[in-house]
């Protein structure tokens, strides 16, 4: 089983979401994450899907997600070509004895502490997958007490916009 | 024009704008506007402001159902019979829920459908109100498309879209609910000249390259096959294939969606390929070195056990859905494109590359033609003087003839009728393929009829499908609907007593209807298909002798004011054949129970051992 990110163009409409992942469902495909919001045009949101899949029921993954008809471009992001990152929020049992070492750790990491309690450090990180789950390693034997994270968000590198040309075939 | 305003005060033409009216009206004035004649439904609280305007257009004819699933699969056979859009209308909640069942069929089949649902004022979605069910919800699945529509001023567009989505490309059901306050509100109507959809580009136009690899694989290949789908009749490409198969002399096998794509009576047809296909068509495939796929998607009834499909062939498929290449079966020429032009652009690239040389294939069509004779369809009258359900089948397709259209339930029945009937024409055999939906027959027919009103259309039903939907015959006999109906009344649901006859060692658990001859625990048939008939204004006629057959057919043949059905008492015993096992190999194709065809003594050139006693 390989993952792969697909970077999907919808138009922002309710029910575009649901129509996305009962097509995952319905298909008996794997969603590891899927992440949507807004793009620099109000009438389009930007899905990115990292999928369980090999590489030929990936094709079908593609062919069935452009039958809906409300997704207007699929892309697949290379992980080469391409800028992956999830955003971490992880609170991190820290009183004052181990406070510092949290901290250097999470400044190795070029991560932040953006909340402090007497017992507690909650620590933000972006990054790659490996990275975040590397901060996590490190900041395990201290005591994790609670955890989110978000799904990959993805951009192709260099200059091109996929939202360009889904809108110029418009 | 008879009026220049309606009786509403609206213009006579539909795509003049209008000012002010209701969302209700201008929903009416969208259907007008996209053309259509018919619309099958029933109304209820949450669509009845739009059954209002309905009742004055001049332009489309509502018939009321009996049943919202009637109204579904009227809405088929209308739009398989006629190649137009199909309609159907019902309320909210359980009125939409109703329609689930032939949404779910045309989306199997590939029919284009819009179906209109009301839906609780926008105000109270989501508040759990009377009748309401979240329908575009439970319908994304099995639609092309769906839409909910509260704002009144949307209705234009989406009923243009909606159309246009169901028509175009692979066709299919959309679903539109429109909230009850946008029906009631007050809005304008503006005809949108074109459709604005940038996700929807459906590719028609095949591409170049890929035709010409295909015409120089076909002319390369020795043991070629025609394997044609319902994807051929869904884009009327009947004269181009007659033109392919008569260019190239390739046998052909025309699935149960494309029966009547190919003449039957065309030299090299060799039938219906799959579970219950020819033992031409399926040797066929499985011997065959290309496949030369058009419109067809590899369904699990045709392939058998995949891994062992065609094991020889190379594959040139070509479908308007490009998630249909490669789905099931791996490709080696992908056509995207719309059957017609595939077909016609194929005929014409193979006529150059014929010029420049092709293999011999005529050993090979000899030899399908020679599976064809030694194995030819058949079945062995009951040995009791009761009815074989083949022979009926058979007959009326030989008294009403390649011009009627015949539409079949689903079990036993439907795969005779698609075996036993030779069918000329496309369009003229409606059946429910995909979705396998029992009670499929009376409406579609129905629906067929209305489209087609100058063509006689028969049912040819089971008497478990015809306890589904029979309520239909109502609508038929008050709305002159003259369809006719043959129920091939075997007292079973008679393909699941086949399997348990076959793999259940004879254990008929629940497949006893007792309507008809074969009635255990009841003194009786229940019910009287007869009385039944006529207890709704139809024509009721019985039949259980084989010497009766014909007579019976004649006199419904001669019955047009009315409709009739027939109860035909048939053997209990009957099974189709061939059959090939769910799951397993085509290669263990049965000619009938426990005789396998003999290819080997065949390869070396023995062709005179014929066909062992057929068992019906």
């Amino acid at each position: 089983m390989s993952q792969h990110t697909l970077s999907v163009l919808v138009e922002n409409r309710p029910g575009v979401l649901m129509r996305v992942t009962s097509l995952f469902a319905r298909r008996n495909f794997n969603i590891h994450s899927l992440t949507v919001g807004p793009t620099e045009r109000s009438e389009i949101s930007r899905m990115t899907i990292v999928v369980d899949v090999e590489s030929q029921p990936l094709e079908q993954v593609t062919k069935q997600l452009n039958k809906l008809i409300n997704v207007l471009k699929i892309v697949e992001l290379e992980d080469e070509s391409s800028v992956q990152r999830e955003l971490l929020l992880v609170k991190v049992r820290a009183d004052a004895s181990v406070r510092g070492e949290v901290v250097d750790t999470v400044v190795l990491f070029r991560a932040h502490v953006v909340d402090v309690s007497p017992d507690a450090v909650t620590v933000e990180a972006t990054g790659s997958p490996e990275k975040l789950a590397a901060l996590l390693r490190v900041l395990e034997p201290f005591g994790i007490r609670e955890l989110v994270q978000s799904g990959s968000v993805a951009l192709a590198r260099g200059g091109r916009s996929i939202s360009d040309r889904a809108l110029r075939s418009a | 024009m008879p009026n220049a305003q309606t009786t509403e005060g609206l213009p006579f033409d539909p795509l003049l704008p209008v000012e002010s009216l209701t969302g209700a009206q201008s929903l009416v004035r969208s259907l007008e506007a996209v053309g259509v004649e018919v619309v099958f439904g029933i109304p209820g609280g949450a669509i009845l402001p739009a059954y209002d305007p309905l009742m004055d257009s001049p332009h489309v004819r509502h018939i009321l159902v009996r049943h919202e699933q009637g109204a579904g699969h009227a809405a088929e056979g209308y739009a398989v019979a006629t190649g137009k859009v199909g309609v159907c209308m019902a309320t909210s909640g359980p009125g939409a829920t109703n329609l689930v069942t032939p949404i779910a069929d045309a989306n199997m089949d590939s029919v284009p459908m819009v179906a209109i649902t009301g839906q609780v004022g926008a105000a109270a979605i989501g508040t759990d109100a009377f009748q309401e069910a979240d329908i575009t919800g439970i319908t994304i699945p099995i639609t092309k498309h769906n839409y909910l529509v509260t704002d009144p001023a949307d209705i234009p567009r989406v009923i243009s879209e909606a159309f246009h989505l169901a028509s175009t490309g692979r066709p299919g059901p959309v679903l539109v609910d429109v909230a009850k306050s946008a029906l009631t509100a007050r809005t304008s109507f503006t005809w949108p000249a074109s459709v604005d959809l940038p996700g929807y580009r459906p590719v028609t136009r095949p591409h170049g390259k890929q035709v010409k690899e295909a015409a120089r694989m076909i002319a390369a290949a020795q043991r070629p096959v025609l394997y044609v789908g319902g994807g051929v009749i869904k884009a009327d490409a009947s004269s181009e294939l007659l033109a392919l198969a008569d260019l190239t002399g390739i046998p052909a096998v025309t699935t149960l969606m494309a029966r009547g794509a190919l003449p039957d009576s065309h030299a090299n047809n060799l039938g219906m390929p799959g579970m219950h296909g020819t033992v031409a068509a399926v040797t066929a495939l499985q011997k065959s070195d290309l496949l030369i796929t058009l419109g067809a998607r590899f369904d699990d009834r045709v392939t058998g056990l995949l891994s062992s499909f065609a094991p020889e062939a190379k594959v040139i498929h070509a479908d308007i859905d490009p998630a249909e290449i490669g789905k099931n079966r791996a490709v080696d020429v992908p056509i995207v494109g719309d059957a017609k032009l595939v077909i016609a652009e194929l005929t014409t690239a193979l006529e150059a590359e014929f010029e420049r040389g092709r293999a011999d294939i005529s050993a090979w069509v000899a030899q399908t033609h020679g599976w064809r004779e030694t194995y030819p369809l058949g079945y062995a009258d009951s040995d009791d003087g009761t009815l074989a359900p083949q022979h009926v089948i058979a007959r009326i397709g030989e008294i009403a003839g390649p011009d009627a259209i015949y539409v079949a339930g689903v079990g036993q029945h439907q795969m005779w009728s698609a075996q036993f009937v030779k069918y000329e024409k496309p369009r003229t055999w409606l059946n429910s393929g995909g979705l396998g939906t029992m009670g499929y027959a009376v409406p579609a027919a129905m629906g067929a009829k209305v489209g087609k009103p100058d063509t006689v259309v028969w049912a040819i039903d089971g008497d478990g499908c015809f306890q589904m939907t029979n309520q239909e015959l109502a609508t038929c006999t008050l709305n002159q609907i003259p369809v006719k109906i043959a129920i091939i009344n075997n007292s079973s649901l008679g393909m699941v007593r086949q399997w348990q006859t076959l793999f259940y060692s004879e254990r008929y658990s629940n497949t006893d209807l007792n309507s008809g001859d074969h009635h255990g625990t009841h003194a009786a048939p229940i019910p009287d298909f007869v009385k039944l008939a006529e207890a709704y204004g139809c024509v009721g006629l019985r039949c259980d002798k084989p010497e009766d057959v014909d007579a019976t057919i004649e006199k419904a043949m001669a019955i047009n004011d009315v409709p009739v059905v027939v109860d035909f008492r048939v053997h209990r015993d009957a099974m189709v054949w061939p059959m090939v096992e769910a799951g397993v190999s085509n290669d263990a194709i049965q000619y009938a129970r426990g005789v396998s065809p003999t290819w080997d003594r065949e390869e070396e050139g023995d062709n005179e051992s014929g066909p062992e006693k057929v068992i019906s």
